[in-house]
């Protein structure tokens, strides 16, 4: 904290530039809590009040900075980004890749994000992982995560942002490993990483061809030169962004690459929160907002990021249904919401994707903290009863809500907010969307299904969620008579940012509070300078006047019905508890068993993967050709000749005197002849 | 003049030689026949001399030089293998074999 406050008092007297200058100790500072908390995490583990205040204490410290910045860019909004260079970093002829940091409205609503829900999730941590015995490791890798997540948003050019963007991918391993004693969790890690590198492998691709066509990997010199260096519409552009989108769909979590979010919930449960939800996840969004131009300049690869968004919102939805542990019904949700920010990205309502992002950030994050909050308190329960029950299974719970208070209250605000309740945050920025799709839907009539599945799933949003809730906190209590005791709310610590959490849900929407509602669009305002460009090439065609209200009218329908439903269905039968839960049948099992993707995947990909890699590649080239033929057999050749030569060798003088006569009256005869 | 005789001769003396090489197994006996051989070259030397040239007479003391010198150093060796083994017979010295 005091080097913060030294970086304020410093950023004062930097003079015309300002906070501004200062953003790197946004950065400097997480990574000083890293090297603190590893070193501590190596030499003194048991350090837990130091870990606690350093770990938490640099998020405060960058969210300050981050303030400040943002307030400096209020201000003076800037009209075109400012530059922090930090150091040339790739100096190699043409290819002149500076470290630097661009700081404009768009990555300082990223930034506050980052460092504000972060550290509201810091502060969590330190009570939820308090008794953990890696607890300066958890702190030290989420203290680099923060880094590497601030660089991907506030570097300036694409190797920067990657940078980030793999540095997220390397935290989010750790993290989702954590507990690597486990298998299965090492394993959810491994499976988080490889398929983040399928997608990474098209971010790289799309480096290269825009390294090809516009010679320059800076976000705005690319923005300035694409209207002139690429074709709109044309082949290359559609190329880049698909590859992009490809990047995207792996660090987003989009179908196809999606199945590794809900496995990475093997993480502690802020873990899932931080990066699984508000921060990581959204990173994909951010970069289709950061390169807006290139996608508003190919309008095939903007359709298919607004058709894979919207298939994958419900598709991810209706998997949510049927699911009972606590955070992957979360999880689900998560990639369903992705999916709606894909679609606004993909609709040219770049705007309104990054709304979504940031109230997303504010309720998903306060819903895993909740339910990081019930699986405590279960814990707690059971471990104290020493049963084996599944603490993370909703038919284990039930009836929390006399237990849980506060966690009940706030959790359903949370589960109001994105189901889209009128007034709350969740509603405006999802009404946002929908809007815009349907919009678009005027031009390009495919838009028009795309808001009918967005619809659907907004209903099975509200439908899970409200189920969620009923199965947690309402009806009868089944974790059994003597656990209860054990059941209370979280301390204050944990409490305490769910509450703020709790505060930002309800009120995000005055972010961007719409004309109907008397906002004046101020989120659209303030990103005005960055996105324009793109709005130029593909404007968005919100509706107005009657249309305009009956579509909220839908969506509020659409969402109160569904909330109704899960809570009406969900309590209308006793629940059994999972332990004496029969099998799921129909095609309520496939739901459960989520449409089978990961068996699929498995047979067609990983299986036939792993056979050509043991019976071709190790046994068949590495065992066969490398081993047996290359380093054996060149050995047993050597040694074959050796042998041959050896028996030349006999010891016996006049055999050596018969061969020497043989051979010079041989060359007697060549030279003669 | 006699240059017939005397390549017949040195011929003659020559596969004595290789056959004395090829077929003895004393190592002193084995010495003289190499002598026996290079003498034979001289011979030849000589008898092409008189018909050719000086050449072949200068090409003579090079090759006894050599001789002389190989003789040396042939004959030590022979001495040390005596005395280590006590014996000079070929048949006995196979120790590099294969």
């Amino acid at each position: 904290m005091t080097l913060s406050l030294l970086a304020v008092q410093a950023a004062e007297a930097a003079g015309p530039e300002g906070a501004v200058r200062w953003v790197w100790l946004t950065i400097a500072l997480p990574f000083l809590g890293f090297l603190v908390n590893g070193a501590l995490a190596l030499r003194r583990p048991q350090a837990r009040s130091a870990v606690s205040m350093v770990g938490a204490g640099v998020l405060l410290g960058a969210f300050a900075v981050a303030a400040l910045v943002f307030l400096q860019l209020r201000g003076h909004p800037p009209e075109t980004p400012i530059l922090v260079e930090l150091w040339r970093w790739i100096p190699s002829g043409a290819l002149d890749i500076r470290f630097a940091l661009q700081v404009d409205q768009l990555s300082t609503v990223m930034l506050l994000v980052v460092t504000g829900v972060g550290s509201l999730i810091h502060l969590f941590s330190v009570g939820y992982m308090g008794a953990d015995p890696g607890y300066a490791r958890y702190f030290a890798y989420l203290n680099l995560f923060v880094v590497f997540m601030l660089v991907l948003v506030l570097g300036s050019s694409l190797p920067v942002l990657f940078v980030g963007w793999e540095g997220v991918g390397l935290c989010s391993y750790l993290l989702i490993g954590f507990w690597y004693g486990d298998k299965a969790n090492a394993d959810a890690g491994k499976k988080a990483f490889l398929m983040n590198r399928i997608g990474d492998c098209g971010v790289l691709i799309a480096m290269f061809l825009l390294w090809y066509t516009t010679r320059s990997l800076d976000f705005t010199t690319i923005a300035a030169r694409a209207p002139t260096h690429l074709v709109a519409g044309g082949g290359l552009v559609t190329a880049i962004t698909l590859f992009l989108f490809l990047g995207c769909a792996g660090k987003s979590a989009q179908i196809p690459l999606y199945t590794w979010l809900p496995d990475a919930m093997a993480g502690p449960t802020p873990v899932s929160a931080l990066i699984h939800a508000a921060t990581m996840v959204t990173a994909g969004v951010y970069l289709v907002a950061r390169t807006g131009i290139l996608f508003a300049m190919a309008p095939f690869s903007s359709a298919v990021v607004a058709g894979v968004g919207a298939l994958t919102a419900l598709f991810a939805a209706s998997i949510g249904l049927r699911q009972y542990d606590i955070k992957k019904v979360l999880a689900y949700s998560t990639i369903s919401q992705l999916g709606f920010m894909f679609l606004a990205v993909g609709t040219g309502a770049y705007v309104a994707g990054i709304f979504h992002l940031v109230t997303h950030a504010f309720f998903k994050a306060l819903l895993f903290l909740g339910a990081g909050s019930v699986i405590q308190a279960m814990h707690h329960a059971y471990h104290a009863t020493h049963s084996h029950a599944d603490a993370q299974d909703m038919r284990n719970m039930g009836g929390l809500r006399p237990f849980l208070p506060w966690t009940f209250w706030l959790m359903l605000i949370a589960t109001f907010a994105i189901a889209g309740v009128p007034g709350l945050s969740g509603f405006f920025s999802k009404d946002e969307i929908l809007a815009a799709a349907f919009g678009r839907g005027q031009t390009h009539p495919i838009w028009l299904v795309f808001w009918g599945m967005a619809m659907l799933a907004a209903f099975m949003t509200a439908f899970y969620m409200m189920r969620l809730i009923a199965m947690t906190f309402l009806g009868e209590n089944r974790t059994g008579a003597a656990e209860q005791e054990y059941l209370h709310d979280a301390p204050p610590v944990m409490t305490g940012p769910l509450v703020i959490l709790g505060i930002l849900s309800v009120v995000g929407g005055l972010l961007n509070l719409p004309a109907f509602a008397g906002g004046h669009h101020a989120m659209e305002t303030w990103l005005e300078p960055v996105m324009a460009a793109a709005q130029a090439v593909m404007p968005v065609e919100m509706p107005h006047g009657t249309t305009e209200w009956l579509l909220i009218a839908a969506a509020v329908t659409v969402a109160l019905i569904g909330l109704l439903l899960g809570w009406r269905t969900t309590l209308a039968r006793p629940i059994p508890t999972a332990a004496a839960a029969a099998p799921e049948t129909g095609f309520a099992r496939v739901l459960f068993r989520k449409y089978y993707v990961d068996e699929i995947y498995d047979a067609l990909i990983v299986r036939p993967l792993v056979g050509i890699s043991r019976l071709v590649l190790w046994k068949g080239v590495d065992q066969g050709l490398i081993d047996g033929v290359g380093a054996n057999g060149s050995a047993s050749l050597a040694r074959g000749l050796g042998w041959i030569g050896s028996r030349l060798q006999s010891g016996q003088l006049g055999f050596y005197m018969v061969v020497f006569l043989v051979g010079a009256v041989w060359l007697l005869r060549a030279v003669v002849r | 003049m006699l240059l017939g005789p005397s390549l017949l001769l040195s011929a003659v003396l020559f596969t004595i030689g290789v056959v004395g090489v090829l077929l003895r197994r004393n190592a002193i006996v084995l010495f003289m026949c190499v002598e026996l051989m290079l003498n034979a070259v001289n011979l030849t030397f000589i008898a092409f001399s008189q018909v050719l040239g000086l050449g072949g007479q200068v090409m003579v003391f090079f090759v006894m030089t050599v001789a002389a010198a190989e003789a040396a150093v042939g004959l030590a060796i022979i001495l040390a293998i005596f005395r280590h083994t006590r014996s000079v017979d070929l048949k006995n010295i196979n120790l590099l074999q294969g």
